[in-house]
């Protein structure tokens, strides 16, 4: 790539969302913003090698933009009297800063995650306009055919346009119940990242990347929102062991069995900084308690160093802010790991009569696991069948067989 | 903006018992809303609806007119009533509809009409 390419990929990276949000913000107009933003970064690869990469690039690209914005209003106008065209293209004329409100970004965050939009709309819109994904990229990303993922799109621009929806931060007291919805997409993306990268298609697009770049930009937008803090650290704490969750297979390496020597130490710093930070504003919520269990494990040197008392004790606190099935048999895990399998085995059996989780395969792989510590390997192969039975991938297959085979070894 | 709200609840916990009546006994929170939301503006008018066994569906197919009785589809939860709202977007929307008494057991649908 040469040094141009590399210049515009990184200003792109960086610019893009603030670009699309300002421009949104003067002209309303959704397509036009992307086209306008795309015409600019095409224009750079044009200039750049020849003229020389500017000393502000963003500045170079937003200007670039909005002027594209305004010729094409010009155009639109003299077609018919459009007010809106009237009043935005004075906008572009007036305004003179150049680096935009950073205020747009937030805009188009929670725009982009409203809860008047579908879900699956909220998480291409938001990768979309604040990432600069290409509709292929995100169609790609999800596994889905790039005509559905265009038509989420579209629904989405045309609700938010038809219904409504307004183009602001929600007011302080809408907040707390919309930030979440925020957080919620902005962590679904690492997850879908997360969980896709072992065995790693590596020409899907990076979505832990583009995960931690929107959490770093959220948590900064919103200083006083510890929660923001504490999902960006989450996000750090998790990806630190990015390299060490794989063997040379491909196969999945549980948490315990990992090579801590692999784990980036850089980023745990900076996770435990940002946690340590959010947590003294004295608000937690449950994107910190699971940056705290994660911090935990992230600082234990060695597995049997783990303090697993203490996440017990967070797992108890996460319960009681987001008392889903998941959290309480990952409760149950810790409390076997704090208390003894006895202990942990209550909690799991407890969940599986409540009839909850009946389609995951990690509640009868917990409890095989729990059996095989107590020594009862015929129920830990019964379970760890069904376990089998009920898992998604290769890896996880994998896995589940080998611990199947040695129960059956030990019965 | 305009738009329609659709007030949707189980009917046969709430309208039918009085079916027989001429009038629904007021009910004082809805009153309170509706006085409020004319006040401000933003409601245009609205009405309270008879339970949909009272209510006839029409269709004519192939030059027939088909007449049946009940509402066009069977749904868990029925419409009671109507609002007609003109807001400055959904936002004041949905701040006004949250604090509509039957928004905290029923279903509330928002419905942007389509421009004059």
């Amino acid at each position: 790539m040469s040094e141009v390419e590399a210049a515009v990929t990184t200003v792109y990276r960086e610019e893009w969302g603030r670009i699309v949000a300002t421009l949104i913000g003067l002209t309303g107009d959704w397509d036009l913003a992307e086209e306008c933003a795309q015409d600019a970064v095409a224009r750079a690869l044009e200039r750049w090698p020849g003229d020389g990469v500017p000393r502000n690039p963003g500045a170079w690209l937003t200007t670039t933009a909005r002027n594209q914005a305004r010729n094409r209003l010009r155009r639109a106008a003299t077609e018919a009297s459009k007010l809106q065209e009237a009043a935005a293209m004075s906008q572009l004329d007036d305004s003179v800063d150049d680096s935009g409100v950073p205020e747009d970004r937030l805009r188009l965050i929670f725009t982009c995650c409203h809860p008047a939009l579908p879900f699956d709309g909220r998480v291409a819109l938001t990768l979309r306009t604040l990432a600069g994904l290409t509709t292929a990229e995100i169609a790609h990303a999800f596994l889905v055919p790039e005509p559905t993922m265009a038509q989420r799109l579209v629904r989405a621009k045309r609700k938010i346009r038809q219904a409504g929806i307004p183009y602001r931060v929600p007011p302080a007291h809408l907040l707390p119940q919309r930030t979440p919805a925020v957080l919620g997409v902005i962590y679904l993306l690492f997850n879908e990242g997360y969980c896709a990268s072992v065995g790693a298609d590596h020409t899907r697009p990076d979505l832990c990347a583009e995960a931690i770049h929107l959490g770093r930009v959220l948590a900064r937008l919103m200083p006083d929102e510890p929660e923001a803090a504490g999902l960006l650290a989450l996000m750090l704490f998790q990806d630190s062991r990015r390299t060490a969750r794989q063997d040379g297979a491909g196969d999945l390496v549980a948490l315990e069995d990992q090579d801590r020597d692999r784990w980036d130490r850089t980023v745990i710093a900076e996770g435990v900084e940002l946690l340590d930070a959010a947590l003294r504003r004295g608000s937690p919520g449950p994107y910190q308690v699971q940056a705290a269990i994660a911090a935990c494990h992230a600082t234990a040197l060695t597995a049997a160093a783990t303090d697993w008392p203490q996440i017990a004790a967070l797992y108890d606190e996460l319960v009681r802010l987001v008392s889903t099935p998941v959290v309480r048999l990952n409760r149950a895990v810790a409390v076997a790991m704090a208390d003894g399998p006895a202990a942990g085995l209550e909690l799991v059996e407890e969940l599986e009569r409540s009839g909850a989780l009946t389609s995951y395969h990690l509640l009868p792989a917990a409890r095989a696991d729990l059996l095989r510590r107590l020594g009862r390997h015929r129920d830990a192969a019964r379970s760890y069948r069904r376990a089998l039975d009920l898992a998604r991938t290769d890896a996880e297959r994998r896995y589940l067989t080998n611990r199947l085979t040695e129960a059956i070894r030990n019965i | 903006m305009k738009y329609l709200l659709l007030i949707c609840a189980v009917e046969s916990e709430t309208v039918v018992p009085f079916q027989h009546l001429d009038h629904p006994p007021p009910d004082p929170e809805t009153e309170e809303w509706v006085k409020e939301m004319d006040a401000r503006g933003l409601r245009k008018f609205g009405h309270a609806l008879r339970p949909t066994d009272t209510a006839t569906t029409i269709r004519v197919r192939e030059g027939e007119t088909l007449v049946s009785d009940g509402p066009f589809t069977e749904t868990k939860e029925q419409i009671l009533g109507f609002d007609l709202i003109e807001a400055e977007d959904l936002e004041e929307v949905i701040a006004a509809v949250s604090a509509h008494p039957v928004a905290r057991f029923g279903t509330i649908e928002v419905r942007p009409l389509w421009p004059s």
